[in-house]
């Protein structure tokens, strides 16, 4: 178990009176895309930044790269690339000065910085804007610096805090086309992320957090597979003709009766649906789809809202 | 696997610090960042050079003319404008310091999260402290040498002694700038920095910069004498006039302790402030 990159136990983060990690254990393995999936205040963030060193934990054990964040976090940082939740690009700094000097923090030579600066401006789409200031970037080119700028010392762990959250849907493919060149390359990536679609393109494995522990864990499909069925029967009906909950689930493994719709889980969707017309029941409409992550997501952490 | 014990941590502050964690030795890199980002933003650095010098013209040569002669340090009699000079001297030092270390500083923690992201790198707190206190020190000592050229092209600098005044200017915008960054990591809001206008300008008006400490009651004279730009200017005015005595140590050694106090201070709180 001693190859890991990542390897927690029973890992805890306190803040004043509030536990906002309470036990948790991960492991990364090198060279996968794993994933920490959760709503806002589950504690994905509080484990990144303890993995990422910035943040010591409370208590239980944590080693990164085989070394322990709380001794040696300038030598595990020096190995990492980091993008944070929030862009925070030196707005006083170029395109091309934001990586150079980035580097240098690093302690890199010059000369090194500068090739390394124009290979990663490729590599972001951004070498026509390398002179420019930060500020007048649109969102996705300011992603864009910031996942280039986290490899500028050529990290061997990649740390990813919502890399896409607020980018267009073409900024977001672009993004994660380049995720997924670096996988290949062989860089070890972790990725919080609240959208599904974005686990389930990049993520090897994943965890679902909530309320600061782990509720479930494995590879996508195994996730779908284990919490949720191989189709779901999405129902509309007339507020007036609605059947109670107790009416479906004879149609359905399991049934979940939401204010617009009913969804029903099931192996064989259209199965279902010719049952239920056999029984008489007409909904206005009715569509069969595969099941997501979302799903799986939102049978572990409920519908409730969180801030 | 190895299992570390999280209740085996080094003990806090700068002994668990200093070798381990939280200084990296390359707080010239953060210098190098601010000379970057200054190509761009001189025009705003050049503009502290004009202010003491437009003091020294309206006080030194306006007012002058009416004050005349003043006793200088050593009892002899000096022109006005030669007894204000190193107290504008020492302000500038002290301005140039202060303005970095708080609004610019205050800026990049919350708005930028710039020490966020070099936090992500194997820079550490203390790396941060010294390079920004660094570079506010850097401006300090810039614009006491731009005044210190003026003072030496009027005239107004009387003794080789004054080579000294350099070096003093450095310390002084060094402590200062320690502080400035100390106090700025305890404000929450823009408006907290009414707090150190409310600082600076009394000091600067009321420590001794344009009349000697003679014209206050004694009782006001010990209240000024525990300010840091009355031990700026006492230094700055023994230099550039002449009047060095041993006494003198007394004010380096405020500056030392200044310095020391808000260089632990500031880095101990971005610890607590950023690495949470």
């Amino acid at each position: 178990m001693g190859d890991g990159l990542v390897q927690a136990r029973d890992l805890r983060k306190r803040f004043g009176g509030f536990e906002a990690v309470r036990g948790i254990d991960v492991d990364v393995a090198q060279g996968e895309v794993f994933g920490f999936l959760g709503p806002n205040g589950a504690g994905k963030s509080s484990t990144m930044r303890m993995i990422a060193c910035v943040s010591p934990r409370t208590s239980g054990s944590l080693q990164v790269l085989g070394m322990d964040p709380d001794r040696e976090g300038p030598r595990i940082r020096a190995r990492l690339g980091v993008v944070p939740q929030l862009d925070n690009l030196d707005t006083e700094l170029s395109v091309r000065e934001n990586l150079e000097i980035y580097g240098r923090y690093f302690g890199l030579p010059r000369r090194h910085v500068r090739a390394k600066a124009a290979e990663l401006l490729e590599f972001a789409r951004l070498t026509e804007r390398a002179e420019d200031r930060v500020e007048p970037l649109s969102g996705g080119m300011k992603r864009r610096l910031t996942i280039a700028r986290s490899l500028v010392n050529d990290p061997e762990l990649l740390l990813l805090d919502e890399p896409t959250t607020g980018l267009d849907p073409q900024a977001r493919h672009l993004l994660w086309e380049r995720l997924y060149q670096l996988k290949r390359e062989g860089v070890t990536q972790i990725i919080t992320t609240h959208y599904m679609d974005e686990a389930e393109q990049l993520c090897d494995r994943l965890v679902v957090m909530d309320g600061g522990v782990i509720v479930a864990e494995g590879s996508p499909a195994e996730l779908i597979e284990r919490w949720s069925t191989r189709e779901v029967l999405e129902l509309r009906f007339l507020p007036e003709e609605r059947p109670a909950a107790g009416d479906l689930e004879r149609y359905a493994e399991r049934v979940e009766l939401l204010p617009d719709r009913a969804l029903l889980y099931t192996a064989d969707g259209e199965r279902s649906q010719v049952a239920l017309h056999a029984a008489g029941l007409r909904p206005l409409s009715a569509l069969v789809r595969r099941s997501t992550l979302e799903d799986v997501f939102l049978r572990l952490t409920g519908r409730t809202l969180v801030d | 696997m190895t299992t570390i014990d999280a209740t085996a941590r080094p003990a806090p502050g700068w002994t668990r610090v200093l070798p381990g964690g939280s200084y990296a030795g390359r707080s010239r890199m953060l210098l190098l960042r601010s000379a970057t980002a200054a190509r761009r933003t001189w025009p705003a650095i050049v503009s502290g050079f004009a202010e003491p010098v437009f003091y020294l013209l309206a006080m030194g040569s306006g007012l002058g003319s009416l004050v005349g002669e003043l006793p200088g340090p050593d009892g002899r009699p000096i022109s006005y404008a030669a007894f204000i000079a190193p107290g504008l001297l020492a302000a500038s030092a002290m301005n140039g310091a202060v303005f970095d270390a708080t609004f610019n500083v205050f800026f990049k923690l919350k708005y930028n999260r710039l020490y966020d992201a070099m936090l992500a790198t194997p820079l550490g707190p203390v790396d941060i402290a010294l390079g920004e206190i660094g570079w506010a020190l850097l401006r300090g000592g810039l614009y006491a040498t731009g005044f210190l050229s003026v003072m030496a092209v009027a005239g107004l600098i009387t003794s080789p002694w004054a080579l000294l005044a350099l070096p003093a200017a450095l310390l002084v915008a060094f402590a200062f700038a320690a502080i400035g960054m100390a106090a700025t990591s305890f404000m929450r809001s823009w408006q907290d920095f009414d707090l150190v206008t409310l600082a600076v300008l009394p000091m600067f008006l009321f420590a001794t910069t344009f009349y000697p400490l003679g014209v206050y009651p004694r009782p006001l004279q010990i209240l000024v004498e525990c300010l840091p730009l009355f031990h700026a200017v006492e230094l700055m005015r023994g230099l550039t006039t002449g009047a060095v005595h041993l006494g003198m140590l007394g004010h380096l050694a405020y500056f030392v302790v200044m310095a020391a106090v808000g260089v632990v201070v500031a880095a101990r709180r971005l610890e607590a402030l950023l690495l949470r």
